[in-house]
């Protein structure tokens, strides 16, 4: 097909000051087969997604494109900018708004958590995260890269897969709720069938569903 | 075929979690190890007892005179129970939620107390786990 095999790897950006957790978080998404790049603050991520202070002028498209990142996952208790600050931040950016944001709390504040939610993050984990909550987060990841990969497939091709990349795109809308739930069901009984399976992307793909999704995504992830 | 060593790291290992050292995501660290990383859980350990020198070293200070500034111990101590919470060091962590507790309450001498309970689980749980993944380590050697 003519793509790399890193296009169809997850980026991940994990933000958190602890350095056990940047640890630990590390190991459970490059264990998911994801690269990682760790910050310990929001405002370092911010600088890494290619957002400066809102004093500086903001770096050019162009620089903002080299850095694909597919999921960022934050810590909420931090000093300086919070996990919600940079959430908030992510959400104004147009360059940035599609980009799944996922906040951690070793806090259980129902509060908290509804705010975060309501702001646009997808999930909210207590803390320590594990690593069936990694596994929860492949479809959030898969949205945008589908969405760029498709992009790509159709400037290449004409007919049929301008179809699909459109469906695709309108796949996520549709009551994201029930197909998180559904996934999480499915993850949480396949994560235990698959803890020692090597091929571990191929085993994430198998957790996609529903199933209208699973055979747009194996056919642009064929490599 | 197990041999003595391994059996005795075994015996180490299920110790921890009986009395009480470790919680169960101890374990979930243990399921992070792999063949190309085999010592991930030695390595988060370590860098655990690292970082938290700093922090310990810190309350202490904090601790020394007055006037204390409670809102400021009870900020360090939650950073120290995440980062204890995160290893699934569980005396220890039973241990900052009574600190915190005592900090809400502004009980300096609860505090001071508790304190002392944090450090002696803090460094009873670095020599049961040294032991132990020494144990494990001679254990595998002869496999």
């Amino acid at each position: 097909m003519g793509m790399a095999a890193a296009d169809l790897q997850f980026h991940v950006l994990a933000v958190d000051d602890s350095l056990i957790d940047r640890k630990l978080i590390e190991r459970l998404f490059r264990i998911s087969s994801c690269q990682v790049t760790t910050v310990d603050s929001g405002s370092k991520a911010l600088e890494f997604l290619g957002l400066q202070d809102q004093n500086q002028p903001c770096v050019s498209p162009s620089n903002q494109q080299e850095v694909e990142v597919n999921l960022i996952i934050t810590d909420y208790c931090m000093p300086g900018m919070t996990g919600y600050d940079l959430l908030k931040k992510i959400k104004e950016s147009s360059s940035l708004r599609n980009i799944p944001v996922v906040i951690m709390s070793s806090e259980n504040v129902p509060s908290r958590i509804s705010r975060c939610l309501e702001e646009g993050a997808e999930e909210f984990f207590l803390k320590p995260v594990r690593l069936s909550d990694v596994n929860k987060l492949r479809p959030h990841m898969m949205k945008t890269k589908c969405k760029s990969l498709s992009q790509q497939e159709a400037e290449k091709m004409v007919t049929e897969p301008k179809q699909e990349s459109i469906e695709i795109a309108n796949v996520p809308s549709q009551a994201p709720q029930t197909q998180s739930e559904t996934v999480q069901q499915q993850q949480k009984s396949q994560a235990n069938n698959n803890n020692n399976n090597n091929n571990k992307r191929k085993a994430m793909e198998e957790n996609l569903s529903p199933d209208r999704t699973r055979q747009r995504y194996s056919s642009l992830t064929a490599v | 075929m197990e041999n003595q060593k391994q059996r005795q790291a075994a015996y180490l290992r299920r110790s921890l979690f009986d009395q009480g050292y470790v919680d169960d995501q101890f374990i979930h660290l243990e399921e992070l190890q792999d063949d190309a990383n085999p010592n991930f859980v030695e390595e988060v350990v370590n860098l655990f007892y690292t970082d938290s020198a700093r922090l310990i070293r810190n309350i202490e200070l904090a601790l020394e005179n007055g006037p204390y500034d409670f809102t400021r111990l009870d900020n360090m101590m939650y950073q120290f129970k995440g980062s204890s919470s995160s290893i699934g060091a569980k005396r220890v962590k039973r241990q900052c939620c009574q600190f915190q507790e005592y900090c809400i309450a502004k009980n300096i001498e609860g505090c001071k107390n508790t304190f002392q309970g944090v450090k002696q689980e803090h460094a009873t749980l670095k020599t049961k786990l040294e032991s132990y993944f020494q144990m494990a380590r001679e254990g595998s050697l002869y496999v």
